[in-house]
């Protein structure tokens, strides 16, 4: 009773308050602006970011961007012959090994989680793994590139190769592409299902011609993202032994000879290797953020397809 | 009496038959069925993989290594010093000071996206936020040591402008700024808007509503938020690597103002350079080792997050 009253004598003094005052509520004005303020902060640095990259790669960006992009690794900054063309080649080449591994794996998983899986304790387990593996650091996946392919498997893989690397970089995204396809998937109207069914379409008949077309866009968009995730990742490739200094040629986008030979660079890798670099012969700080630069435009422009999509189809549907 | 494949017999009548599917089919299904079943395996095999590697190597360090090195003066793995708490303080530091950076940052980008920006505003600064969450660790780990270490550090703190942790800790926060900025609003937005409106009715202002009622609710999803970004910030290696100032080996330290190794920037400075790990007998041990730790760290943070997440699953 006491409590009850003295709430209400509480609210009753609030009510006269607010009717009474005139004055604008400077409280939470100042705490609407300190919030926008983070927010700000947050775009701010990505706004440096950005400009300080650029304008030290400004440089070998327009004076040489065809040297730069076809060059390859020089000993010193100023080699006039001195790109990433060895770089681009290994990142190409990553990334069709995730095409190829992660993305089929990955959707075939998230199919048969959200339309098969029965509901037991199996289902949950594999449920509650993908979306650990999501969560473990990248370094151990390289680690355990490190023992597995790199060491015991060194007759398929040859070791310290780019087929090493992929493979390493396609189980690092898999979990991505399986938890954002099953999102897509769970985000099938029933009714849509219940119709094909109604017409006598057998499950995986009712999967193909209407789960999977309307879960396109959605699928489409995680598998974008992992993409990016994939080619921008350098701690694995580190370990399963992305290697300078010793690449003998400058071998061509389709060389498929050289899948499995030991010596490879990467896009992530070259920037690492210039910045260290860079403490002896400062000019290398340049060719990193230029390399950086044409790194950032790949995931950038990615990053940027895929939330587009996402947008786009999420407004079409409301 | 012969029946079709469409199960319909000659006479146009149904059977039994026609209610069930052709042989042919239902052995396709099937296929179709477990082979998908097959490729969610995979991850599971994945796990076991990961598991394995990390124990059969570190089992062979944690029996035969002499464990006075493990608690040593410094990180000299080359030289058969592996002092695991030079690894594991400096991992805390920089995971602390990331956390002060992207704990606010976070969560007050956060608080506005959910609650405060109209929808014009929100469609604009989202996909922002979501380019900075995309951003390759390579570039933020350039970004700490040729920017934050001589501008912000070393005019702010006075500490060195070349690499120190709290160069490579402010840098990790910056990545995981977005990480804790999409968690939190999603947490937020999963509060029911009946609540927000009672509130209101009752006489509250938004500060009051967003503090005292929408907060309180989403406690558990913040909770994730937080987790989940101290197990990434703990497993970050390239910019403690690249800004952490320090390379190959480092002394026991916890002043955030020098350079050290962290867990991750340990395994990848002993494990690039040379064709193979070489050193004293262990070296190689050792890596795995210092990852299994890192592993059950993260693991266990992860598994953490996820009841909380569990937990917001539940209540709406």
């Amino acid at each position: 009773m006491a409590r009850a009253r003295l709430v209400g004598d509480r609210t009753n003094r609030m009510m006269v308050q607010a009717m009474q005052r005139r004055s604008t509520d400077v409280r939470g004005r100042v705490f609407q602006i300190s919030l926008l303020v983070t927010l700000l902060i947050s775009l701010f640095i990505l706004g440096v970011l950005i400009v300080d990259v650029v304008m030290d790669g400004w440089g070998i960006l327009t004076g040489r961007p065809g040297g730069f992009l076809g060059g390859t690794m020089r000993s010193l900054s100023d080699d006039p012959k001195l790109g990433v063309h060895q770089a681009l080649v290994g990142t190409f080449w990553i990334a069709v090994f995730v095409a190829v591994l992660a993305f089929p794996l990955g959707i075939g998983a998230a199919i048969w989680l959200e339309e098969y899986a029965p509901k037991n304790r199996i289902a949950r387990f594999i449920e509650l793994n993908i979306r650990n593996l999501a969560g473990v650091p990248s370094i151990v996946y390289g680690l355990l590139g490190l023992l597995l392919f790199v060491k015991h498997l060194r007759d398929v893989t040859g070791g310290k190769s780019i087929a090493s690397a992929g493979i390493t970089l396609a189980i690092l995204v898999l979990p991505i592409v399986v938890i954002t396809a099953q999102e897509a998937i769970r985000a099938v109207p029933q009714g849509l299902k219940e119709g094909a069914y109604g017409v006598g379409a057998t499950k995986w008949t009712m999967i193909r011609s209407q789960v999977l077309p309307y879960a396109a866009p959605g699928i489409l968009t995680g598998t974008l993202l992992s993409m990016s995730r994939g080619i921008g990742e350098a701690a694995p490739l580190l370990l399963v032994g992305a290697v300078s200094g010793r690449l003998g040629r400058d071998s061509g986008f389709f060389d498929l000879g050289d899948i499995n030979e030991e010596a490879f660079m990467a896009m992530p890798v070259i920037i690492v290797e210039w910045v260290q670099n860079s403490g002896r012969d400062p000019g290398f700080a340049a060719a990193a953020a230029a390399a950086i630069v044409v790194l950032l435009v790949f995931v950038i422009l990615t990053n940027a397809a895929a939330i587009f999509l996402r947008n786009h189809f999420e407004k079409r549907r409301g | 009496m012969a029946v079709s494949n469409t199960g319909v017999d000659a006479a146009g009548d149904f059977s039994v038959e026609s209610l069930t599917a052709n042989p042919r089919q239902a052995r396709k299904e099937r296929l179709i069925r477990d082979s998908l079943g097959a490729t969610a395996l995979v991850s599971v095999l994945i796990s076991a993989l990961i598991i394995w590697s990390l124990f059969s190597e570190a089992w062979t360090f944690i029996v035969e290594v002499d464990w006075g090195s493990v608690w040593d003066i410094g990180w000299f793995p080359r030289r058969g010093i592996y002092d695991i708490k030079t690894l594991i303080v400096a991992s805390l530091i920089v995971t602390g000071i990331a956390m002060m950076v992207a704990g606010p940052l976070g969560l007050g980008a956060a608080i506005y996206l959910s609650e405060y920006a109209r929808p014009g505003v929100r469609k604009t600064l989202k996909p922002i936020l979501e380019i900075l969450a995309g951003i390759p660790s390579v570039v933020l780990g350039f970004f700490a040591l040729q920017w934050i270490a001589p501008n912000l550090v070393a005019s702010l703190f006075g500490g060195p402008a070349a690499g120190s942790l709290l160069a490579a800790g402010i840098g990790v926060g910056v990545l995981v700024v977005p990480l804790v900025a999409s968690i939190s609003e999603d947490a937020m937005k999963a509060v029911p808007m009946a609540l927000r409106e009672a509130s209101s009715g009752l006489g509250a202002r938004k500060v009051m509503t967003t503090m005292r009622v929408v907060l309180p609710a989403a406690v558990s999803g913040l909770m994730a938020a937080f987790i989940v970004a101290i197990s990434r910030a703990l497993g970050e290696t390239m910019i403690v690597f690249m800004a952490g100032g320090a390379a190959q080996t480092a002394v026991y330290t916890h002043s955030a103002r020098e350079g050290s190794l962290t867990m991750t920037a340990g395994i990848t400075s002993l494990a690039r350079g040379t064709d193979n790990v070489v050193g004293e007998g262990l070296t190689f041990q050792s890596l795995f080792f210092v990852g299994l730790v890192l592993f059950v760290l993260t693991f266990a943070l992860n598994l953490v997050a996820d009841r909380f997440v569990y937990k917001v699953r539940e209540q709406y």
